[in-house]
């Protein structure tokens, strides 16, 4: 069923007893060309693109719960393409070009909002770190704008400038950036690889990969053995232990972020913004509430909830960009599991064991990078090597040093 | 969470640095590619209990070895690291 104002307005006229699920509950084949391991944004993604780029139609997703039950559904929904190191920004502005044309690639609405993502700075030295982000953008052929106090202050007239310790003295701003429906951008992938035929399975738990001569030849799971020919692992905070099965060790931890609602209010932000002095990130949900989200809380973790210290922090960096705030309720807060690298950079690469694929070390950026990931990832399976996209995306950079390491903290997930 | 320190008692974790994963031991200077490549960036990462060094800063200043439950952070252990087995 191809939604449409048409079938909208014939629905409506039967009283919308013509609606069909968007994708169907399939059980597990003993035999598929492509396994995804993992149900989120980026193993759906993953299959719709090796399903309508490749023609590889005969995958299934592999999900241990429901679909987009992890990070999919806990992130801040944040969408932009303004990274300085050439092998993230090429690769974060073809998701922003994805994106651009989601919904009606798909054929559902994934609210993709391109209300403009603005960076504060507070100094003249990271003003200066900026100009140089921004310009390196602009050579990317991305959308950079360098906007000094006066700028801002249009924007936003309600921002503490005048802070004793961090005033704002600017920003960095990309209009292209915005948001997007997080559950939304699940469901259509869902929807467009199972309407390709890709199967998705769900309450599946991979338990054991099975691996013969060098070679994956498939899963152990919950609902029985599956044998395929090519298995794409894409599990985010949990990539450590499924890739332990098939006797990986790889260069990732685990940590926890939160992120909090507050009550909803009237119309405040109608961008998105991150505060320069401390790690803090704000925009304004359709229902009124504003989600914002800090740092992770810094130690390994793979339980979904954080711990006090950091609310506190997160709350405090609020206060001192905007004190309005300091009214407000939070409603909800949560916590997700993070696969964080040890450069702060994602990996979508072969794995030493021939026919198995790694998508991994999406730190906290993964979700606006959900349309390229699947797109890459789904390239590198299907023609079994990366492409020009992800191509610096190695596994092996680790070991030839040629990191990707966009904030400089070296190798120390925690600090990315 | 809470960190029973052994020297200062049980205190909130804002008062430790967290540095990472306990008992990796660092390669001699001459040792292979492989060897630095493991030490500097692979991790187990386990699901369950962890040893990991955590740095009383604003206690003690001791280095502690934690054991930890990844999954719920219940803390089984918190030990001197100067005492601890690697």
């Amino acid at each position: 069923m191809t939604y449409s104002l048409f079938s909208l307005a014939r629905e409506a006229l039967r009283g919308h007893t013509g609606w069909k699920p968007a994708w169907r509950d399939a059980a597990p084949k003993p035999e598929y060309d492509v396994l995804i391991v993992g149900g989120g944004g980026h193993g759906l993604a993953s299959a719709y693109y090796l399903a309508k780029e490749h023609g590889i139609t005969n995958v299934a997703v592999l999900e241990k719960s429901y679909i987009g039950s992890g990070n999919a559904g806990r992130n801040t929904t944040i969408i932009r393409s303004n990274y300085l190191l050439p092998g993230n920004e090429r690769f974060y502005e073809k998701s922003m070009q994805l994106w651009e044309g989601l919904e009606q690639d798909f054929n559902y609405n994934a609210m993709v909002s391109q209300r403009g993502v603005l960076n504060l700075y507070h100094s003249d030295a990271q003003r200066d770190q900026y100009a140089r982000r921004g310009n390196s953008m602009r050579l990317h052929g991305v959308d950079a704008e360098l906007l000094d106090e006066a700028g801002v202050r249009a924007m936003y007239p309600f921002f503490d400038y005048a802070n004793a310790r961090f005033p704002i003295r600017g920003g960095l701003l990309q209009r292209r950036g915005g948001t997007a429906r997080h559950d939304a951008v699940a469901w259509g992938f869902a929807r467009g690889a199972d309407s390709r035929g890709v199967d998705i399975v769900q309450n599946c738990e991979v338990t054991g990969i099975d691996v013969v001569g060098g070679r994956a030849v498939g899963v152990q799971t919950t609902r029985g053995t599956i044998r395929a020919k090519k298995i794409g692992l894409v599990c985010a905070g949990s990539t450590s232990r499924v890739a332990s099965l098939a006797g990986l060790r790889l260069p990732i931890e685990s940590h926890v972020l939160q992120a909090f609602v507050s009550e909803g209010i009237k119309p405040l932000i109608d961008g998105v913004i991150t505060y320069g002095a401390g790690h803090f990130y704000v925009s304004q949900s359709d229902k009124g509430g504003l989600v914002f989200g800090g740092d992770i809380d810094g130690y390994n973790s793979y339980a979904q909830r954080g711990s006090l210290p950091v609310v506190e922090d997160v709350m405090e960096s609020g206060m001192a960009l905007m004190p309005a705030v300091g009214r407000l309720r939070v409603l909800r807060q949560w916590g997700g599991v993070m696969d964080m690298s040890m450069d702060g950079s994602p990996i979508i690469d072969r794995t030493p064991i021939e026919g198995l694929y790694l998508n991994a070390g999406w730190c906290y950026g993964g979700f606006k990078a959900t349309p390229a990931s699947g797109w890459c990832f789904a390239h590198t399976i299907a023609r079994d090597e990366p492409h020009y996209i992800n191509s610096l995306m190695r596994l092996d950079r680790f070991a030839t040093g040629a990191l990707l390491d966009e904030r400089g903290a070296g190798a120390t997930p925690n600090l990315h | 969470m809470r960190i029973p320190c052994p020297h200062c008692g049980e205190r909130g974790n804002e008062e430790f640095f967290y540095l990472g994963a306990a008992g990796l031991q660092r390669p001699a200077a001459d040792a292979s590619a492989d060897a630095w490549h493991d030490y500097v960036y692979q991790r187990d990462n386990p699901f369950g209990t962890h040893k990991e060094l955590w740095q009383h800063v604003n206690g003690c200043r001791r280095w502690l070895v934690v054991t930890r439950d990844t999954r719920t952070h219940a803390i089984a252990a918190a030990e001197d690291a100067a005492g601890a087995p690697a």
